[in-house]
């Protein structure tokens, strides 16, 4: 039977914040998981925030009316910029997971040469695509009223 | 091999979560720069709209495969996260269990409201 020997993970949550000297990927890693346990806090109570609509109006009105205010406006546009940093992150992962944008593979001769540089491009560029829909989105909540 | 299958839901379900989290962003936050899924006008959660929305039978079945995908996508996300941290054997059952439970009952949640939601729309 195949045994895996398993190491701990002696950083912890600290290893995503610091631990190396890491490039732009590492703290889109970073990022990707904040992001994400954001918006899965979000989403659960959206959930039941939500489920008022199928109480009649007076029930939405009443949901509608405990998220009201510049605070829960700037919340939300927080969700809206994470949403748009998550998922075009999510798209550069699994495009790279699929072997798009990582380079042919190249024999090993010393010096090695690392993929990652070839990755950068995308990375750059969901990012760059990301911070025009937060920007689209900053519009939306905040100038176009 | 059985996170190995997992792992491809997680990922599947996130391209579903794109798909229709981004057309649910668009239509709730771009009102004015997009303006879509809005036929009463004004803002998207006013009642009017949320009838709109909720008496059609496409935005009822999204909403269902949406709030499944993104309830896998996010708890898987959320256990492999806690997993990565060592926990003992022991907890690491309990964590599953927690997150099977809590997706099913917010699963169930949320599909009942879609549907009450279809039928009270509906019928005004």
């Amino acid at each position: 039977m195949l045994t895996t020997k398993h190491h701990p993970n002696r950083l912890g949550i600290w290893g995503w914040l610091g631990g190396g000297r890491w490039g732009f990927e590492r703290y889109l890693y970073t990022l990707h998981r904040l992001t994400g346990l954001g918006l899965l806090a979000y989403f659960l109570m959206h959930i039941v925030l939500t489920t008022s609509r199928s109480l009649g109006p007076e029930a939405w009105a009443r949901a509608m009316k405990t998220v009201e205010g510049p605070a829960f406006v700037l919340g939300e546009y927080l969700v809206f910029a994470a949403f748009a940093l998550h998922a075009l992150n999510g798209v550069r992962l699994v495009l790279l997971e699929l072997g798009v944008g990582v380079g042919k593979p190249i024999e090993p001769v010393y010096p090695y040469r690392t993929s990652v540089h070839v990755q950068r491009p995308l990375a750059v560029g969901a990012m760059l695509l990301a911070a025009a829909v937060a920007i689209i989105g900053g519009l939306d909540f905040f100038i176009l009223k | 091999m059985r996170d190995q299958k997992l792992w491809t839901w997680h990922v599947a379900a996130g391209v579903l979560v794109l798909v229709f989290l981004g057309l649910h962003m668009v239509i709730m936050h771009l009102t004015r720069t997009v303006g879509i899924g809005t036929p009463a006008g004004g803002h998207a959660v006013d009642w009017g709209n949320v009838v709109a929305r909720g008496k059609s039978l496409f935005f009822t079945l999204t909403y269902i495969l949406l709030l499944g995908a993104a309830l896998f996508h996010g708890l898987y996300g959320l256990r492999n996260i806690v997993c990565e941290l060592g926990p003992s054997a022991g907890l690491k059952k309990a964590i599953n269990a927690l997150l099977l439970v809590g997706g099913l009952g917010l699963f169930g949640l949320g599909t009942w409201a879609a549907i009450a939601s279809f039928q009270l729309a509906s019928s005004l």
